[in-house]
């Protein structure tokens, strides 16, 4: 991989100059975090500019941060002594561009917590569809201009978004065959919560001896 | 004449040719597909989710478990994303070793698609012939993980153990004689690395056979020829990699583009098709078949004349040796913390790709300084190649969207996580 980024970095400075909320570079990697606001004109930017020309999507992370540096205690929920500040949800969006062979990340934040609200980028590149359909369904961030919004991975009339830090691992609904009923039900989970080894954080120097 | 309407049609999920837990709701006019829509989810076992409960090394397990039919590709990305964050240098037998396991898993997973896809498009023969081959490169995972297929062989920082000096033997039985069984182990006597390269020179021969059953078969060709075409832009816009973008003509390979591990130091090529279509992608894996034949053998040499340590030599993400454990304090401390507490990554974010035989396979993880990932996403190739199904199938016959199926080599495990 072409490791020089820096000539990446002039030229994203240049094209979206004020658009930039933070640009950094850290283990060879560039991560772009960008406003909410400015996502059509920014992804637009990105895919067409000569000097860019972010050709694919690979991928959209969908993020909650609401538990970012906390430890957990044994019965797996966690320890929110450290509020992380700033937005809750975000998105992670991976780009690739073949003709000049480099990688991108943006990130984006949703800026309501309860509702959270991104653009879609489906217009741009089609590939995002799904992914935009999946963390809709297991984050809860709802992509405005999708036309096909739906559940993608989660059961027919499932009610929650897993993958939300307060979703509990075992779920809140289990399902089984019932005899008498001759039909298979759903009830509430009978799993005791519980964490085998708890989150610890890192101590300052580890692994410098 | 009677009057026909648009119908909508469940294709799926207990289908043999969806390939696992696939289900489509198609829209059809006639035999004509008009939209096609795929309803996945149904293998859904939140991995993610799961190695956030997890230590970083309790999830290397579940990498296999993705795509199941390229087991150690998975494994790869995932160490990859963790050396890149703790900054563990991987030792160059590891790497080497790594490499020949990336290549042997690729022809796996092209044996089991090239297996796979010809009995949905009516060629069984295919699938005996491959999973013959199949067999032998399954013992060879066996002899250095002692697992078929979920290897866990691969661990941050290198490889979990060297190469063995033997292959297990076939043992008389009921069914075969003593004389019959030392046939079959006629090429098990040597190292792992002597049974591979049998293998490899074995290999060539085979590939052809495959070639000759369908390469210029008649119905082979009426059934892949023209089928599914994909031009190379929309292969970009729709997030295609591997074999699917290089199908399109796109020449774009990370083991070439962006090269990790030793992929720099080999000598191979890739292959690129022309017309997009399935036949076109046929041709591109068969050839990446005789390609990682290539590599394993460049392999196998360098790894014959070069000794030397597999695993990095780390005590804060590598666990100690088994003796120096059972006899040292420090060792049997460390042993303890990595076995129960496991190790804490610094806090960041990375991103770490592979060429898995489907296309690009990413991890990108999240961490907080804990000991477990704070977010792990799996980018897996299969699934923006199965969101363009709708696209790709649009105006053909029901039967032509099995040979799209096919060519698009699903595997559940990877798309629905």
């Amino acid at each position: 991989m072409t490791n020089d980024l820096t000539g990446l970095k002039s030229i994203l400075n240049e094209t979206l100059t004020d658009k930039i909320v933070s640009l950094e570079e850290r283990l060879g990697e560039l991560t772009l975090v960008v406003k909410a606001l400015d996502m059509q004109s920014v992804f637009l930017r990105l895919r067409d500019d000569a000097a860019l020309r972010f050709e694919e999507l690979l991928d959209v992370c969908g993020m909650d941060y609401s538990t970012y540096g906390s430890e957990s205690t044994e019965d797996g929920r966690y320890v929110v002594d450290v509020v992380h500040a700033g937005p809750r949800f975000a998105a992670v969006y991976h780009l690739l561009s073949l003709s000049h062979n480099q990688r991108l990340r943006v990130r984006v934040f949703a800026e309501e917590d309860a509702l959270p609200v991104l653009e879609s980028v489906n217009a741009i590149w089609p590939s995002a569809n799904w992914y935009e359909r999946e963390a809709f369904d297991l984050y809860g961030i709802i992509f405005t201009g999708h036309s096909d919004l739906r559940r993608l991975l989660t059961d027919y009339g499932f009610v929650g978004n897993p993958f939300r830090k307060d979703f509990p691992l075992s779920g809140t609904v289990e399902m089984r065959y019932d005899a008498t009923q001759r039909r298979v039900i759903y009830e509430p989970v009978v799993i005791e919560p519980r964490e085998v080894t708890p989150r610890s954080l890192r101590e300052e120097n580890f692994g410098r001896h | 004449m009677a009057e026909i309407k648009n119908y909508t049609m469940n294709f799926g999920p207990q289908h043999p040719a969806a390939h696992g837990v696939l289900r489509l709701v198609l829209e059809l006019d006639g035999e004509v597909i008009v939209r096609a829509d795929p309803h996945i989810g149904l293998l859904h076992r939140a991995t993610e989710k799961l190695a956030e409960h997890k230590t970083y090394l309790q999830s290397v397990p579940y990498m296999d478990r993705l795509d199941y039919v390229s087991m150690m590709v998975n494994e790869h990305a995932y160490v990859m994303a963790i050396e890149k964050m703790a900054g563990i240098q991987v030792p160059l037998r590891a790497q080497y070793i790594r490499v020949m396991f990336d290549e042997i898993t690729r022809v796996l997973n092209h044996l089991l698609w090239l297996g796979a896809s010809g009995i949905d498009l009516g060629a069984m023969t295919m699938f005996f012939y491959t999973f013959r081959e199949r067999e032998d490169l399954f013992d060879v995972y066996e002899a250095v993980s002692g697992a078929r297929m979920h290897a866990a062989y691969y661990r941050p920082g290198g490889v979990y153990r060297d190469l063995p000096d033997t292959m297990p033997q076939y043992l008389p039985n009921k069914i075969r004689s003593a004389a019959a069984v030392k046939k079959m182990n006629e090429n098990r006597q040597g190292s792992v690395l002597d049974f591979l390269e049998d293998f490899t020179r074995r290999f060539p021969g085979y590939i052809d056979e495959y070639e000759t059953l369908l390469t210029d078969n008649r119905i082979w060709k009426q059934r892949t020829v023209g089928i599914g075409v994909v031009s190379p832009d929309r292969a970009k816009a729709m997030g295609f990699t591997g074999p699917m973008l290089r199908g399109s003509g796109v020449e774009w390979d990370l083991r070439k583009t962006q090269p990790y591990e030793v992929y720099d130091k080999l000598d191979f090529d890739i292959a690129v098709g022309v017309e997009g279509d399935c036949y076109d992608r046929y041709l591109v894996r068969v050839e990446e078949m005789r390609q990682s034949n290539r590599i394993i053998k460049q392999c196998i040499n360098w790894l014959r004349q070069n000794p030397g340590p597999v695993i990095a030599d780390s005590v804060k993400f590598v666990p100690p040796g088994r003796e120096s454990m059972k006899q040292n304090m420090e060792e049997l401390i460390h042993h303890f913390k990595l076995f129960t507490e496991g190790f804490q990554v610094p806090a960041g974010e990375a991103y770490a790709a592979v060429e898995h035989p489907k296309g690009e396979f990413g991890i990108y993880l999240v961490s907080d300084g804990a000991n477990k990932p704070y977010r792990m996403k799996i980018r897996a190739p299969g699934f923006p190649h199965l969101a363009s199904l709708d696209e790709m199938g649009r105006g053909h016959m029901i039967a032509d969207l099995v040979a799209i199926i096919g060519t698009q080599d699903i595997v559940f495990g990877e798309i629905d996580r």
